[in-house]
């Protein structure tokens, strides 16, 4: 890893990659398509490739969030050697400014990272699709105040205003999950509002009010299954947005702290490394890449099924 | 109706005034207190409170604000105490620049990659950039600035540091800031040409647009004279939705190209918790944010004459 590569022989390189992740994907394909039951067999099987790429590389990021601690050969903070040593058998990836094992951190910046993006997406969408779908179904000056707010609220770009609340409330993880989950959960609150006002001008809608049907079992019985597809695809995109905009937190300091392993924070501190032409630093700013486009695949695919007449 | 769009972007941009502002009065406790931190006496905080005027009441304040922001006045630091105008002046030139270096690059070829993709919709081409764009927004920013590093600094063509004098010439200006460019450009381009291509596959399935084929006309023209004219609007709200994103954008590419720009001064102003700074700061990337807005929804009014001349 010493002097730049020569432009061809990463284009060679960006083709094997490509042709690999295709076999990959094809493999895990057919492997599902045999291993699931029959009806979902089918369904696989005729799944593009880049959603079942997608599917593959989610399961490799749960499976080494899950087991960090058993794959990884080091501990999450230890220091093993000098810094920014180049790879070789022991330290797979080489180690990083303070000497920590790179490899062991990427393993447990996919816990922290994406752990921490999943509970502020659970949070956001939580709060965003009952209250979208409060307002929908209960209408008048609670639909009001609630879609208003939600106006104002996003008239501010979001990191901008990410920014501004974290400054205020001061930087640390907890105030990161809040604010994003904050400024997150007014987009969820405008599809879900929207999504459910086309449900309930139904006439099995107007049934289930007529025969008396509480606000708890119309919200849960009768729009929640209707609504359900493109609520789950939000969740999806959302929780694309919401990893994205915490990396770039992490990335300018403001969001995980160290010495906690973040993928952000690692190209941060790492970032020196690439002035000399090592790629070290690009490693867990890929990983976040990565498992973006592959929700974005799969996301991508589910909302072709449930539309069935996009294009 | 141009008239009314108008009068609600004043009121939005009023409101958010009153939230950028309104935002720091809701913090528990109190902002001089908080700032010098619990280990400060009763009489530095009084004192301080005095010096930020906290002891006024918050409407005065925000008058107060207000009317010095209208007037290019923005207070003063809190964390050095020079004039926050002084800050800003430079800087926000150097962003505007920037973003603006971007979208001359990013727009015309947005659009002609989108209606290209369009034009030529399900061909291995359309299906080739669509992949592309969809792995392409779904990298992080510094991501794919630090992979241009990489690619085009290490070796040797561009400057990896952003850094410009005041006073250099307009060339030597805009091969400093290639890179930060080149990677603005690159995250928005995706966005902007898949929405072009939705746009304009949506208007190339009505039923004047067969007519027109049907003619006999030849397909430059059917694009040109028919498709073009009323493709307007939504390209329009298009460009102004992807360039209000540049906006956000720019605040990680500056951070990695260390580009002496508004979005640095804003992360250096976080996390030193330089809250008038901030606010400054997010104030006229809001403004500029809606800004854009009432100028796509304007400019997409005046390109229809049904919304014109309205009956």
């Amino acid at each position: 890893m010493n002097g730049p590569t020569p432009f061809w022989l990463s284009a060679v390189y960006v083709a094997l990659v490509f042709a690999c992740a295709v076999g990959l994907a094809a493999g895990f394909r057919a492997l599902l398509a045999l291993a699931a039951p029959a009806g979902l067999a089918r369904t696989l099987r005729t799944a593009p490739l880049t959603a079942s790429f997608g599917l593959l590389v989610i399961l490799v990021y749960v499976i080494a969030a899950l087991f960090a601690p058993l794959i990884a050969p080091f501990g999450e903070r230890e220091v093993v050697g000098g810094q920014f040593l180049p790879w070789d058998s022991v330290h797979l990836l080489g180690t990083d400014n303070l000497g920590r094992d790179m490899f062991t951190r990427l393993l447990y910046g996919a816990r922290n990272t994406v752990g921490v993006a999943f509970i502020t997406t659970g949070l956001a969408f939580s709060a965003g699709a009952v209250l979208g779908l409060l307002a929908a179904v209960v209408g008048g000056w609670l639909d009001q105040l609630l879609s208003r707010t939600v106006d104002v609220l996003m008239a501010i770009p979001a990191l901008i205003f990410a920014l501004l609340l974290l400054t205020i409330l001061g930087t640390s993880v907890v105030n990161m999950i809040l604010v994003i989950a904050l400024i997150d959960s007014t987009r969820v609150f405008r599809l879900a509002r929207a999504v459910a006002m086309n449900i309930v001008v139904m006439d099995y809608i107007e049934a289930a009010r007529l025969r008396g049907e509480g606000l708890y079992h119309l919200i849960l019985r009768e729009i929640l299954p209707n609504a359900a597809a493109p609520l789950v695809a939000e969740f999806g995109l959302r929780f694309c947005f919401v990893f994205l905009s915490i990396s770039a937190l992490s990335f300018l300091g403001l969001g995980m702290q160290p010495p906690t392993a973040d993928w952000g924070s690692m190209v941060r501190e790492n970032a020196t490394l690439i002035t000399f032409g090592d790629v070290t630093p690009l490693l867990p700013a890929g990983a976040i890449a990565l498992l973006t486009v592959a929700v974005n695949f799969v996301v991508d695919w589910m909302l072709h099924r449930a539309s069935g007449l996009k294009e | 109706m141009v008239a009314r769009r108008l009068g609600l972007g004043v009121l939005t941009l009023f409101v958010i005034s009153l939230l950028i502002f309104g935002a720091v009065e809701l913090l528990p406790g109190d902002l001089a207190q908080e700032i010098l931190g619990q280990s400060a006496t009763e009489e530095t905080v009084a004192a301080f409170r005095r010096e930020l005027g906290l002891d006024l009441p918050a409407y005065q304040r925000y008058l107060a604000w207000l009317g010095g922001v209208v007037q290019g006045d923005f207070g003063t630091s809190l964390a050095n105490g020079r004039p926050i105008a002084d800050l800003i002046g430079v800087r926000l030139g150097n962003t505007l620049f920037l973003a603006l270096y971007a979208a001359v690059i990013a727009v015309p070829l947005a659009l002609m990659l989108g209606i290209l993709a369009a034009l030529y919709r399900n061909s291995l081409f359309d299906r080739a950039i669509n992949v592309v764009t969809l792995t392409s927004i779904s990298f992080p920013e510094f991501f794919v600035a630090y992979i241009l590093i990489v690619y085009l600094s290490q070796t040797g063509f561009f400057p990896s540091i952003a850094r410009i004098d005041p006073d250099a010439g307009l060339g030597e200006k805009l091969y400093r800031t290639f890179l930060p460019a080149l990677t603005l450009t690159l995250v928005v381009t995706a966005h902007m040409m898949r929405m072009t291509r939705a746009a304009i596959i949506n208007l190339l399935a009505s039923p004047y647009i067969e007519m027109a084929r049907l003619k006999g006309l030849s397909p430059a023209r059917v694009i040109l004279k028919h498709a073009l004219p009323n493709a307007l609007a939504p390209i329009i709200n298009v460009v102004a939705l992807n360039l209000a994103y540049l906006i956000t954008g720019v605040v990680v590419v500056e951070v990695v190209f260390v580009y002496p720009g508004l979005g640095q001064l804003m992360v250096d102003s976080v996390s030193k918790r330089d809250i008038t700074v901030v606010q400054a700061a997010a104030l006229i990337f809001a403004c500029a944010y809606v800004l854009l807005n009432l100028l796509a929804d304007v400019l997409s009014t005046l390109s229809n004459p049904r919304l014109v001349h309205k009956r």
